[in-house]
């Protein structure tokens, strides 16, 4: 049986994903690549929304003002919550992936990290700077990948807001500080 | 045949045919299937212990099913009531451990039925100290609640597993100085206006009645109508009476004597949802079937009727018993006086203490002056007012903000912190509000007096505030 020169670079492709382990994904792509796309995609709209809304409109022109009790108070959502409530949205659409955002300095304690590989890589990404970090752990009976990714103060409003919380355990950060990170896992087993 | 022999045979025959009833009522319904009930219900749901497919959606459905059933009826209040501890943060697999101590996924973890000897007045079926379980530690963020006995964690003023809305720390800051009588003391949201069907114009003459002749009825239903807020806004008889006919031959023909919770619910949509999930009208909402049909013919399909005072649990008059409880029950059919379903009603069936005693209260006295106009208008505080409260809530199609009386009790009736944002801070400071509501004596006696402690949560909240600022200010010094 001949097999299709796209179908070879398929099998090669398999056979190299298995020989590397459990990196493969069951579409071909590896568990990283994965995970880098969709924080490709987290942190691009992160940046768009802190930088081009909060920091413009209520750090810079001042017109309106960003709160955590944004409903109550008629205010922008903070960065941080427009982030949760989108990770909240895709829990409730999907169990392929999960991802949140921590940090090794809550303003809420429920986000300090919890797991073996949040604390390390947490750790990590503040350390290294410019690196991810990536592993295995199992949750609850389940092998997931996971990967941690720095998550940097890219407007002044990220620093002065935290700097500034009565609940924030740490007050000096500065611009393009890494301030968290944010955890994106893929179960690796059904 | 031996007379051992015959009753040995006597006996299986009667057994056999027992079991067979027993089966038949487990799987068709009917009477015979209550015996079946593992316990007493709810005080939530034991209006609706025979409409068993309502939970348990089929015979063999198992917790997932259960599950759908119960966000079925309570998931758009919980997101509405922000809830706390939604089922998806503990799907986040970095709570598992959380998880394994607590399956918060599962409504039925703490709100088990059937178990009236651990039932608590909320319907928590779990040891009130289960907060614990993942909060244990909250002593190091929280130096006040140092020592504090987790089992009051849910006590009235302090903490809501669910409906936070009151009690989170920067709102109890932000409302903290508030006196306890505001000014003007007013419930200022009124029902949006239900917008007019057609080309609907205001009806002023009786002449123009569309009903057929033979169902004209008394002079007062006409004049009761004529008045009311459905012929100012165009709506004629058979809007509610033949909805669907568009002559009068159709009208005569499709004629309804008495229009049911539907026909109300086509244009008050948001009260007749609220109405089918509230303590009055949950027996008449859709699915609520006591037995389905079986093949043999003898049973047949039936639903539960609607809710009657002689069902209840609470104490009701006795001459109310045999009511059924419609939308007309309250609502007076044809005058259709909203007035009339704010305290009148009400105590034609409701014979409990608290509300016994509204009558002379000072939330009845304030409704007296409002009635006869020397108050301004929402300064009166009626029953419906506090539990059917008029609350704002956005259309998810188009946004928009709609004002409507929630006929849905369970949003503001226990824990009683439910009612502090949409009822009570209406008129009065948070910190009243909460003293109010966690002094059982005084509820009971329709808050004829003050209360007589401090709920210490917004004391606790200044004093932390004060203390970082201290801290902040002392960093600054050494700087």
């Amino acid at each position: 049986m001949k097999l299709t020169r796209t179908a070879r670079i398929l099998s090669a492709s398999a056979v190299a994903a298995v020989a590397f382990g459990s990196i493969a994904y069951a579409q071909g792509l590896a568990y990283k690549d994965v995970t880098d796309m969709l924080h490709a995609v987290m942190e691009s709209d992160r940046t768009v929304y802190t930088r081009k809304v909060v920091n413009r409109l209520a750090v810079k022109e001042k017109v309106i003002k960003a709160s955590e009790h944004h409903e109550d108070e008629k205010t922008l959502p903070l960065p941080a919550q427009m982030f949760r409530f989108g990770a909240e949205m895709v829990a409730g659409k999907t169990d392929k992936f999960t991802y949140s955002l921590l940090s090794l300095w809550p303003v809420n304690k429920q986000n300090a990290p919890r797991t073996d590989i949040e604390k390390k890589g947490l750790a990590f990404v503040a350390a290294n700077i410019g690196k991810n970090y990536y592993g295995e752990e199992t949750l609850g009976g389940k092998k997931y990948f996971t990967a941690v990714y720095a998550d940097t103060a890219v407007a002044p409003a990220c620093v002065s807001c935290h700097n500034e919380h009565k609940d924030s355990p740490r007050r000096d950060f500065k611009l393009k500080d890494v301030m968290g990170g944010v955890v994106i896992r893929i179960p690796m087993s059904k | 045949m031996s007379r051992t022999l015959t009753l040995w045979t006597v006996w299986l025959l009667a057994t056999a045919a027992g079991a067979v009833i027993l089966a038949a009522g487990m799987v068709y319904g009917g009477s015979v299937r209550s015996n079946f009930a593992p316990g007493r219900m709810t005080s939530g749901h034991h209006q609706i212990e025979l409409a068993c497919t309502a939970c348990h959606t089929s015979p063999f459905s198992g917790r997932e099913a259960m599950q759908k059933a119960c966000i079925g009826c309570h998931g758009a209040d919980l997101a509405t009531a922000k809830d706390s501890h939604p089922a998806k943060k503990f799907n986040d697999p970095r709570n598992a451990d959380r998880l394994a101590k607590l399956k918060a996924t599962e409504c039925v973890t703490c709100h088990t039925e059937h178990r009236p000897e651990i039932t608590r007045a909320t319907g928590l079926t779990l040891p009130a100290d289960y907060c614990a379980l993942c909060h244990q530690d909250i002593g190091r963020e929280r130096p006040s609640h140092v020592g504090l006995d987790s089992a009051t964690c849910l006590n009235s003023g302090c903490h809501n597993y669910h409906d936070n809305r009151a009690l989170y720390e920067d709102f109890l800051e932000k409302h903290a100085r508030e006196p306890d009588l505001k000014s003007p003391a007013v419930m200022k949201l009124r029902a949006t206006s239900v917008p007019p069907t057609g080309t609907a114009k205001p009806i002023t003459s009786i002449a123009a009645a569309d009903a057929p002749p033979s169902h004209r009825g008394d002079a007062h239903v006409g004049a009761d109508w004529l008045a009311s807020a459905h012929a100012k806004g165009g709506v004629n008889c058979a809007g509610c009476h033949a909805p669907k006919a568009k002559t009068p031959e159709a009208i005569a023909t499709g004629w309804i004597a008495k229009p049911d919770h539907q026909a109300c619910t086509s244009c008050h949509e948001q009260e007749g949802r609220g109405f089918v999930q509230g303590r009055h009208g949950m027996r008449l909402a859709a699915g609520m079937k006591v037995s389905t049909p079986d093949p043999t013919g003898l049973v047949k399909a039936s639903k539960l009727g609607p809710m009657q005072p002689s069902l209840a649990r609470l104490p009701m008059a006795r001459e109310a018993h045999a009511a059924n409880l419609t939308c007309t029950s309250c609502h007076q059919a044809h005058a259709f006086a909203t007035r009339d379903g704010e305290v009148k009603a009400c105590l034609g069936c409701h014979a409990d203490e608290h509300s016994k005693r509204y009558i002379g209260s000072p939330h009845h006295k304030a409704w007296l002056a409002e009635v006869a106009g020397k108050a301004p208008a929402g300064s009166g505080v009626t029953c419906a007012g506090c539990h059917m409260p008029r609350i704002a809530r956005e259309d998810p199609d188009t946004g928009e903000d709609r004002v409507f009386a929630d006929h849905n009790q369970n949003n503001t009736l226990r824990p009683a912190s439910k009612m502090i944002r949409p009822v009570c801070m209406s008129c009065h400071g948070l910190g009243f509000a909460i003293d109010a509501l966690a002094d059982r004596r005084l509820v009971e006696s329709n808050f004829a007096g003050r209360p007589s402690a401090r709920v210490e949560s917004i004391t606790w909240v200044m004093r932390r505030l004060k203390e970082g600022e201290g801290k902040s200010n002392a960093k600054d010094t050494s700087k």
